[in-house]
């Protein structure tokens, strides 16, 4: 046929360009896509390990706990118990992919479908990317972060930053704003600038100090022209973000020590948007790449052959083992993603009389790609799952609830895929998908800042769920080392 | 239009940086993980890589997380549902919340996992070398101020007059002449000769002065050719080039003597087999050379190949000294003191002749120690014996005459082993840094 892209199991540059086009021309044609531009790299296995242990991104400060991870992910990987990454694909614009250089130009194929327009789609369009990252500038943010925290080992030595990076980590989930719009991660211009800024406080802070007779304390805040640097300033409380609190607010901590904190608390908002929507994100990809690959068959694109390599990988991806099964480890993601998005397709194509009751809008509508783009746009994986799992999905899953009570002996089943069960399943699993709700719901009610400058914490605990013991003595270590100061803690009954 | 990048060809080992601030993090898990892997396994994969397992301590990196197992209630959701119906009710699994949530399980336990990974061959030496020093390291010949020496690179066409490469400058000379037709000294005589003999005739025909004029013509093209092609020109003349190369400054050599009488069966051998071959590692890392002499003795000694050494019977009585004279031997004739380092390893059950052991104290309070920057002497026992002799002070003739020397001569060491287990210590002990053994 002369329309094949390709027919060996190898690639080479020009079958990627010609396959990328063909794919570009599906996904923006027929699937009515919107993307960042793409940059698509090729990678070695090596430097795909790399990326893994630098939390996927291209370049990032320097940390032992990457370190560890690499040397994890190297030993498994070489041990033959994980393959490496199906892709790894970058929330930036241009959006980075990366291409393992292994694979077989079909996995190439699917892997530019994947990444380079699913997830590019996700990222550009789902409104918690759009509203809470800010994917142009993450590039420079991890390059200044990089720059940053390599200049203050230099001048503060590395055990200081280690130690402050250590904590900053322990904290990253509850660094995070969970409601509020966190300002955007500034472009590095700004950024130095504050820094010296901050650099010449620090200096000229000191300078006081020595300068004052014995006995007089220094003005208990250094004057700043706005809240945003230095600490004191008026805290609001209750505050849920605990980096962003010690950042403003510790007594104790020195201007690089705030940047510090900033550099790792806006890492873990850039990173909060992913943990909402694995679902959604990876389903969307799954179901794009799904959907370009038959396409590229039925136009004659592609071999038979490819076909069927495509499928195997692509059953593998999605394959859901049952709860007793010895690889069960959660639900699984794509498989969830990819089910819930194909589902979709079907009841805008072919709905049953049960579809057209539970939806009603959707049911027959025959326009799937708006309906897909829409849930894409404006759904997380927990709005996403309790608007639009199916009762015949959950019969395909044979989805099932208990209920756990610490105390008892045996867990209970409160709900199955059954008439009776549909909607309190559903609620439960989105439920289950609500990061808010899974993680501790910690806040700091206090800071005695005149007096002996004690910090008050409070585990507002769900349905009596406490902290598990011995990580949280962990952490409160590093919450003291960086408030200074004695830290209070409570768990408090809902 | 999408932009394809190739980084393969991008350095490699991004996160060489991450990788070293972790092994400096948990270093003393580490250190303690590499020491047992090394103790338990055999000697002669210390050039290995290995697996490393270590206690998560000193790299915990601990978050707030729920623990729905002590308190609480909660709801969750799991796919495969076979037949319960609403109201069921499902054992928890006693140990571990193996309900399908065993991720969470393994995260729970945090604190007691151990981390596993893999450590390089260097990365594993280091640490094993990390604190070891050879002692008395101080020697006159060697190790800060590297030796140099001129050796021959072959010719080049600049260098200077003195290094003047006479064979090939003529050579090329000769070559360029023969090439460009030099008129020879005995060409030009020829024609002098003749000219001469022409202008002598008398009387001069028109044919002979023609000739005159032609052979003058002659002469004078080829004596101006001798000035164009000079007899040597600059681009005849080759150098000998020198280039600097390092020597070998620091190489040591190790003599290792053994008792073979069939008092030392194949466990005492084997014991000995691995003490001498981590030694020779820890020499190889320190030198650039090192050489090896087996001595084996009964009552009477031999150089033998590594073979022989380890794996020959021989039957006999048991004379140490006899060793000792052989290496002496040795050393004299091939290893100078001002070239190498002189180390000494001797294995033996502790019998010799009565009588000889002084004679052993002897030879190395004389002769021996002066030259050696480090002897070491291990007694292999059984594990009963072991027990008998707890004290430093008890043992066999041998043990009891080489404590005196021990007393003298800091840089000789004594230990007794009875199990593999025990080498490594052993091995530790006698390379303490160089302030404990003086």
């Amino acid at each position: 046929m002369p329309n094949l892209l390709f027919t060996e199991a190898e690639w080479d540059f020009a079958a990627l360009d010609r396959t990328y086009k063909a794919i570009e021309e599906i996904a923006l044609g027929d699937l009515k896509l919107d993307v960042y531009p793409n940059q698509v790299e090729v990678i070695s296995s090596e430097q795909m390990l790399d990326a893994y242990s630098s939390l996927g991104m291209p370049l990032m400060y320097n940390h032992w706990s990457f370190g560890k991870l690499f040397a994890r992910e190297d030993t498994l990987y070489r041990a033959g118990y994980t393959a490496l990454a199906y892709e790894i694909v970058i929330n930036s614009s241009p959006c980075i992919s990366y291409l393992l250089e292994e694979n077989t130009m079909t996995m190439q194929a699917l892997v530019m479908a994947h990444a380079a327009f699913g997830h590019n789609h996700f990222f550009k369009n789902n409104y918690l990317f759009r509203q809470w990252t800010n994917a142009e500038g993450i590039l420079d943010y991890l390059a200044f972060a990089k720059r940053y925290i390599a200049a203050c080992e230099e001048r503060h030595g590395r055990e200081e930053v280690e130690a402050v990076l250590d904590a900053a980590h322990a904290l990253m989930d509850q660094g995070v704003f969970r409601y509020r719009r966190p300002p955007k991660p500034s472009k590095e211009r700004v950024l130095e600038k504050r820094r010296r800024r901050a650099e010449y406080e620090e200096e000229a802070y000191n300078e006081l100090w020595r300068t004052l007779p014995a006995g007089i304390e220094p003005p208990a805040t250094p004057p700043t022209p706005d809240d945003d640097d230095g600490f004191g300033g008026d805290m609001k409380l209750p505050e849920e973000n605990l980096l962003y609190f010690l950042e403003k607010h510790s007594p104790t901590l020195k201007a690089w020590q705030r940047e510090t904190l900033r550099i790792v608390r806006n890492l873990a908002q850039y990173f909060y948007p992913q943990r909402q929507t694995k679902v959604m994100n990876e389903g969307c990809a799954t179901f794009v790449h799904h959907a370009i690959m038959n396409m590229m068959y039925d136009r004659g694109l592609i071999t038979e052959g490819s076909l069927l390599e495509f499928l195997h990988s692509h059953t593998s991806v999605v394959f859901q083992p049952e709860f007793s099964d010895k690889r069960y480890s959660g639900i699984n993601p794509y498989a969830l993603g990819f089910a819930m998005m194909t589902d979709i397709r079907r009841i805008a194509e072919a709905p049953t009389a049960e579809d057209r009751d539970w939806f009603p809008q959707l049911a027959g509508s025959g326009d799937w790609v708006g309906a897909l783009k829409d849930a894409w746009a404006n759904y997380r994986d927990e709005s996403f799952i309790e608007q639009f799992l199916s009762p015949k999905l959950m019969r395909d899953f044979r989805l099932f609830a208990l209920f756990d009570k610490a105390d008892d002996e045996a867990y209970t089943v409160s709900a199955i895929h059954n008439e009776g069960g549909y909607r309190k399943v559903r609620s439960l699993l989105a439920r289950q998908y609500d990061a808010g709700a899974s993680d501790p719901n910690i806040q700091v009610v206090g800071a005695n800042l005149k007096g002996d400058r004690k910090l008050f914490l409070e585990h507002h605990m769900h349905r009596g769920v406490p902290l598990h013991h011995a990580t949280k003595d962990l952490v409160l270590t590093h919450i003291e080392h960086l408030w200074g100061h004695e830290v209070a803690f409570e768990e408090v009954a809902d | 239009m999408p932009y394809f990048i190739d980084r393969r060809l991008n350095p490699k080992g991004k996160s060489l940086a991450n990788r070293q601030r972790f092994l400096r993090r948990a270093r003393t898990q580490i250190r303690e993980a590499v020491q047992k892997s090394l103790k338990d396994s055999a000697v002669a994969d210390i050039s290995k890589e290995r697996k490393i397992k270590i206690s998560s301590k000193g790299t915990r990196e601990p978050r707030f997380r729920l623990d729905p197992k002590t308190a609480g209630e909660r709801d969750f959701v799991l796919p495969g549902n076979r037949d319960f119906t609403p109201g069921d009710e499902i054992k928890k699994p006693k140990s571990g919340d193996g309900g399908g949530h065993g991720k969470d399980a393994a995260d729970y336990a945090e604190g007691e996992d151990d981390f596993e990974f893999v450590m390089s061959q260097d990365e594993v030496l280091d640490i094993f070398f990390e604190d070891l020093e050879l002692p008395n390291l101080v020697r006159t010949t060697l190790k800060e101020t590297p030796n140099t020496v001129w050796k021959r690179a072959g010719i080049t066409t600049a260098g200077s007059p003195t290094q003047i490469n006479l064979v090939r400058t003529m050579r090329n000379a000769q070559g360029r002449r023969l090439a460009l037709k030099r008129p020879s000294l005995r060409d030009i005589k020829a024609l002098e000769d003749e000219l001469d003999r022409l202008e002598r005739e008398d009387p001069q025909s028109e044919e002979t002065r023609a000739k005159i004029v032609t052979l003058k013509e002659n002469l004078a093209r080829a004596n101006a050719k001798r000035k164009w092609v000079g007899f040597i020109d600059p681009i005849d003349v080759r150098y000998n080039s020198y280039t600097e190369q390092p020597v070998p400054t620091s190489q040591a050599v190790m003599f290792c003597l053994m008792d073979v009488s069939g008092s030392m069966g194949e466990r005492e051998k084997d014991l000995a087999k691995r003490f001498y071959m981590l030694l020779h590692l820890f020499l190889r890392r320190r030198y650039d050379r090192v050489d090896i002499v087996f001595i084996r003795h009964t009552h009477d000694a031999q150089e033998v190949d590594e073979q022989e050494f380890f794996y020959s019977r021989q039957s006999g009585g048991t004379i140490v000294s006899t060793a000792l004279d052989k290496m002496l031997e040795i050393q004299r004739e091939r290893y100078t003191t001002s070239d190498w380092n002189i180390y000494a390893a001797q294995a033996s059950d502790g019998y010799t002749q009565s009588g000889d052991a002084r004679r052993c104290v002897e030879m190395l309070n004389a002769d021996i120690m002066p030259l050696c920057q480090y002897y070491a002497y291990i007694e292999i026992l059984d594990e009963r014996e072991m027990e008998v002799f707890a004290s430093e002070d008890s043992g066999a003739e041998l043990w009891r005459a080489y404590r005196t020397v021990a007393e003298l001569w800091p840089n000789f060491a004594t230990k007794r082993i009875s199990k593999p287990a025990d080498i490594f210590p052993v091995f530790r002990e006698l390379f303490k840094k160089a302030e404990s053994t003086g």
